[in-house]
């Protein structure tokens, strides 16, 4: 059983930190909401509290690892331009999309739009676990800070939703191969 | 922001005041705006998008970033200074926060830049 580095790192940053940074993001915004609400529920107990902060501050390193993880180790492999007279494009992701009108469509909206969009996640997101962190059971006494986190935090999941989308999409039309092979898995025949 | 209206969230109850907090809201508008007002211009200026090449292989994406990166972070430490330890009008705050991400994600979305640029 065998992968290549690149197939490796494209799995560890759209697997690894971007799927599970976007499945954390059920649980958080369901705890900001409770939070967020008034009367008994919004009163948790401190324990809860430090578990929401805790939760917060791995989400926002998720976040930044699936950012600079995508911009600097996957995406010079993505955008790499194939030599001249190459005619094999199976290596140059985005010069194979564009190569093809029925493709390119997934360079110039899908990509174009995902390279951009994801960023505003980790900034939202490092916002809101700052706020929650700084103001910790005091937020219930805040009301427009608790909206304006619930909010943020709504518009860093849909940011993150559109390039995980896309991120899929694209890894299935045309992903990015090579580098060393690794042996996962020695086969016993 | 400073003299805030009748019905504003002013939090006296708190013992933090929402400047902060505040702070922090609007700096993330801030900086999502440039990274949105910057792959505009790079997208639309051949030449400012090769200013805009901080890293090769990343391309200027690595600027875009970069600079929008630097950019909230610095509003983010003015605004703390100017707001840290008092309370502003953050319905007021809100509303440019959130117009500013909402200019943010339309200036990323490849058909709005497209209309902007006169393309489509």
């Amino acid at each position: 059983m065998e992968i290549t580095s690149r197939d490796l790192l494209t799995v560890m940053h759209g697997m690894g930190f971007g799927a599970l940074f976007m499945l954390a993001f059920s649980g958080a915004l369901v705890e900001l909401y409770r939070v967020s609400t008034p009367g008994p529920t919004g009163n948790g107990a401190s324990g809860d509290h430090r578990l929401l902060r805790i939760y917060l501050a791995v989400m926002v390193v998720l976040a930044w690892l699936t950012v600079l993880s995508g911009a600097y180790l996957i995406y010079p492999w993505y955008r790499a331009t194939p030599p001249i007279g190459v005619s094999d494009l199976s290596g140059f992701p985005r010069a194979l999309l564009l190569s093809n009108p029925r493709t390119s469509g997934w360079h110039s909206l899908g990509m174009e739009w995902k390279e951009h969009v994801s960023w505003f996640a980790p900034i939202a997101m490092t916002m809101v676990a700052y706020v929650v962190l700084t103001y910790g059971r005091e937020i219930t006494q805040h009301r427009q800070l608790r909206f304006a986190v619930l909010l943020f935090a709504i518009l860093a999941f849909v940011a993150t939703g559109v390039a995980g989308i896309f991120g899929a999409f694209l890894n299935k039309v045309a992903p990015v191969h090579g580098g060393s092979t690794i042996t996962l898995l020695q086969s016993e025949r | 922001m400073s003299a805030p209206p009748s019905g504003a969230d002013l939090s006296s109850a708190s013992a933090i005041p929402n400047g902060p907090g505040a702070a922090a809201i609007l700096a993330a508008g801030i900086g999502s705006a440039t990274l949105g007002i910057l792959a505009l211009a790079g997208d639309a200026s051949p030449a400012f998008n090769k200013m805009l090449i901080f890293y090769g292989p990343t391309g200027a994406l690595s600027g875009v970033t970069s600079i929008a990166v630097v950019v909230w972070l610095a509003a983010w430490f003015l605004l703390f200074r100017l707001w840290g330890k008092r309370a502003v009008n953050l319905r007021r705050v809100n509303l440019l926060a959130f117009s500013l991400l909402a200019i943010a994600f339309l200036l990323t979305f490849p058909p709005a830049m497209d209309f902007l640029k006169g393309k489509s």
